[in-house]
């Protein structure tokens, strides 16, 4: 009795001994028509009212997240910050998505998610902060250390959900990725391996229109990347990235199909990355004010306010309770990063392996040896 | 309990499935993935029969993409298993390096120690089997040179079968390469006698005059050149190191500093190869025991080269004798 047993060759009818293909109808794979969106739209009137307001109140603390780290950088408190403003609907709505036994897979654009995720902000920035590549216990929240070399964590993903499922574990894994990220051959190798092994994985990409400069007309010739999916065998989502409620919704129910053991998704948001690429990018090098000021307009927070003030699930006493909270996080921010990290040099050696080798216990000797003379030449 | 009847004859290939076998017998976590290693039994066999015995769940036919395999095996370490991945031949691996560098290699480290990967990767590795082009490079030295792997390589038929055992059992993980022209050599192996820890080299020959150092394909090399240097009136002693990383410092310097001359031998190019750092650390530790110094025969610094020229290039015999006629005999007091 084996998990994978249904892996086996289906003939062709009709055709030669062997021949596997065609093998699945493409068109119950292909992505919607036009991006889902839940706001200003009929799909709003049966939305949950407190799922709204819990999006809504997230997106302002998000926000504010997102502003408070940007200026941490300004400060020298923060060694580089790549901001997801604009794209805290996709940060929330990943997290929210997830139920807490699930795994979530980051990149380094995404601390709001793990923010989000029940993290520490002083925890899920020692990478930018540059104290500790990893400041939080990964298995604590079900949250993978924030990858830097693209799309690489995606294959992660697809491994740990395909050990929980061998051990009938009802564990889903979420990878973040950006449209960037989908021309590596690591995205490729994922969706694949994950479609092969029916593994209960989700792949989010944040498609924000670049990768550091270059658009998304440079990097694809795909009409959306959630056709991307097509060729895998599994479905594509194309989802307007903005709509807090929409994202939630498409990654919900793609969340749910992986638990039940229909396999993995693909979910296109389309956003925008309305800061540049870090503090040190200079986008007005590669884009144009008016297009970023439409996206300003396309805002996920102002389309949730437009949209719920007319159902009046937002109301002054929400707004005020969100900017209350965000403020809150912000000082607390700026308070715990203003202090000095403690840093410890010797800790340098402690988990390169389970047990030190010799060689790096003498480099530890010297290391410490080191620290003495300059502890003796300081007194 | 092992699958090996005790003290019978096996190859290397045979005493690979043996340990194989016992791992996935012995332990629920350990899970084999990688091309062809199901129906087929990979294509040096080494994994035969064990997707029949333990179905596909534990040894997985996977889709032909080395990143994609070992990024796989990471998340699978993540929650918990014990993967035995299986890159086919060693250039094929090289996909998988930036899995192998980026993530394995620091999982551990990134994570302050809460996110331990033990994941060993096999390899074939090395020529003079015939191999055409991208089928033999001797690749240890991108391996030893990147901190956070374990790198191991057994030389003969009872370190395959214990090394490999201990390389499964590390909570580190390990590449574990495989001297695939040693792969069908016969010798005498039981199973139960064999628990060899990482880390410790032997001494596969006495001797009295000088010391070869060496390791995995290149051993048998060092034992002939051994036999037929003693024609010549010279007692060389053979090193195995066994394990290039941890590396055993203790065990090469005792018995270079007891001999006062070395050659270091191995197929990987020189430049910048395994060779330069092993002498570069003997001379440091014991330069005032030495009467000559560390010499290295190596294969060339060229690409691999087609088949019916690689005797050229691997280090034999006479090249080896030849290393040892330099070491300064003239001295001898």
């Amino acid at each position: 009795m084996t998990v994978l047993d249904h892996r086996h060759h289906t003939a062709v009818p009709g055709w030669m001994p062997g021949a596997t293909a065609p093998r699945t109808d493409p068109a119950p794979l292909l992505p919607d028509a036009a991006p889902v969106r839940v706001l200003g739209t009929p799909a709003l009137e049966k939305q949950d009212p407190a799922l709204l307001r819990e999006l809504y109140r997230r997106l302002v603390v998000g926000r504010r997240y997102n502003q408070q780290a940007t200026t941490l950088t300004k400060q020298g408190r923060l060694a580089v910050y790549p901001a997801s403003t604009g794209q805290e609907a996709c940060q929330i709505a990943a997290a929210l998505a997830l139920g807490e036994r699930d795994w979530l897979f980051p990149s380094y654009r995404d601390t709001l998610a793990v923010v989000s995720r029940g993290v520490d902000p002083l925890e899920a920035l020692t990478l930018l902060r540059g104290n500790a590549h990893t400041g939080y216990d990964p298995r604590a929240t079900r949250t993978a250390p924030l990858c830097t070399p693209l799309a690489t964590q995606a294959p992660h993903a697809v491994g740990l959900a395909h050990a929980a499922r061998l051990g009938g574990d009802p564990v889903v894994a979420l990878a973040m990725l950006g449209d960037g990220g989908t021309s590596e051959g690591d995205f490729h190798e994922a969706l694949n391996f994950a479609a092969v092994l029916q593994a209960p994985v989700v792949f989010l990409v944040q498609n924000n229109g670049y990768a550091i400069s270059v658009p998304l007309s440079a990097q694809s010739a795909a009409p959306t990347l959630a056709h991307k999916a097509v060729g895998y065998g599994m479905p594509g989502r194309l989802v307007d990235g903005n709509d807090a409620p929409a994202v939630h919704g498409v990654l919900a129910e793609a969340v749910e199909r992986a638990r039940t053991g229909g396999g993995p998704t693909l979910v296109e948001a389309l956003t925008y990355r309305v800061e540049a690429h870090t503090n040190a990018d200079d986008a007005t090098r590669y884009r144009t004010e008016p297009e970023v000021a439409a996206w300003r307009e396309h805002d996920p927070i102002l389309l949730m306010e437009r949209s719920l003030r007319g159902l009046g699930v937002l109301d002054d006493a929400l707004v005020r309770e969100s900017a209350d909270e965000a403020e809150a996080l912000a000082a607390r921010m700026r308070a715990e990063f203003h202090a000095e990290p403690e840093l410890d040099p010797m800790s340098l050696f402690t988990h390169v392996f389970a047990e030190p080798t010799q060689q790096l216990r003498e480099q530890a000797a010297q290391l410490s040896a080191e620290l003495a003379a300059e502890a003796e030449v300081q007194q | 309990m092992s699958t090996a009847t005790p003290t019978r004859t096996a190859t290397m290939a045979q005493a690979l499935n043996a340990a194989l076998r016992d791992a996935l017998r012995e332990d629920p976590a350990v899970h084999v993935l990688g091309e062809d290693v199901g129906a087929l039994g990979g294509v040096f066999r080494i994994t035969d029969g064990l997707t029949a015995e333990f179905g596909p769940d534990r040894c997985l036919d996977t889709p032909l993409a080395e990143a994609g395999i070992l990024g796989t095996a990471i998340g699978m370490a993540m929650y918990g298993l014990r993967p035995v991945v299986e890159m086919q031949f060693d250039a094929f691996a090289y996909p998988a390096l930036e899995q192998l560098f980026s993530h394995v290699a620091k999982m551990r480290n990134r994570t302050a120690g809460k996110l331990p990967l033990p994941i060993t990767v096999r390899i074939p590795y090395g020529g003079g089997i015939g191999g055409v082009e991208h089928h033999s490079d001797a690749s240890e030295a991108y391996y030893a040179a990147t901190p956070g792997l374990h790198v191991v390589t057994p030389a003969t038929v009872a370190d395959a079968y214990g090394l490999l055992r201990a390389s499964i059992a590390s909570d580190d993980p390990v590449v574990f390469l495989e001297p695939k022209r040693l792969y069908w050599g016969k010798a005498a192996f039981d199973p139960a006698a064999q628990v060899e820890p990482i880390g410790k080299a032997v001494l596969r020959r006495a001797g009295t005059s000088a010391v070869l150092i060496t390791y995995g394909p290149s051993l048998p090399v060092c034992l002939d050149a051994a036999e037929a240097a003693a024609a010549e009136g010279w007692d060389l002693a053979v090193l195995d190191l066994r394990t290039l990383v941890p590396f055993d410092d203790e065990t090469v310097c005792r018995v270079v500093r007891s001999l006062g001359r070395a050659v270091v031998v191995h197929e990987a190019s020189g430049f910048g190869g395994t060779g330069a750092e092993i002498a570069a650390r003997v001379t440091e530790r014991c330069f005032h025991h030495l009467a000559a110094p560390v010499l290295r025969v190596t294969g060339f610094d060229i690409p691999y080269p087609p088949p019916m020229l690689e005797h050229h290039h691997l280090p034999g015999v006479d090249r080896i004798l030849d290393a040892v006629a330099r070491l300064q005999w003239e001295d001898r007091g």
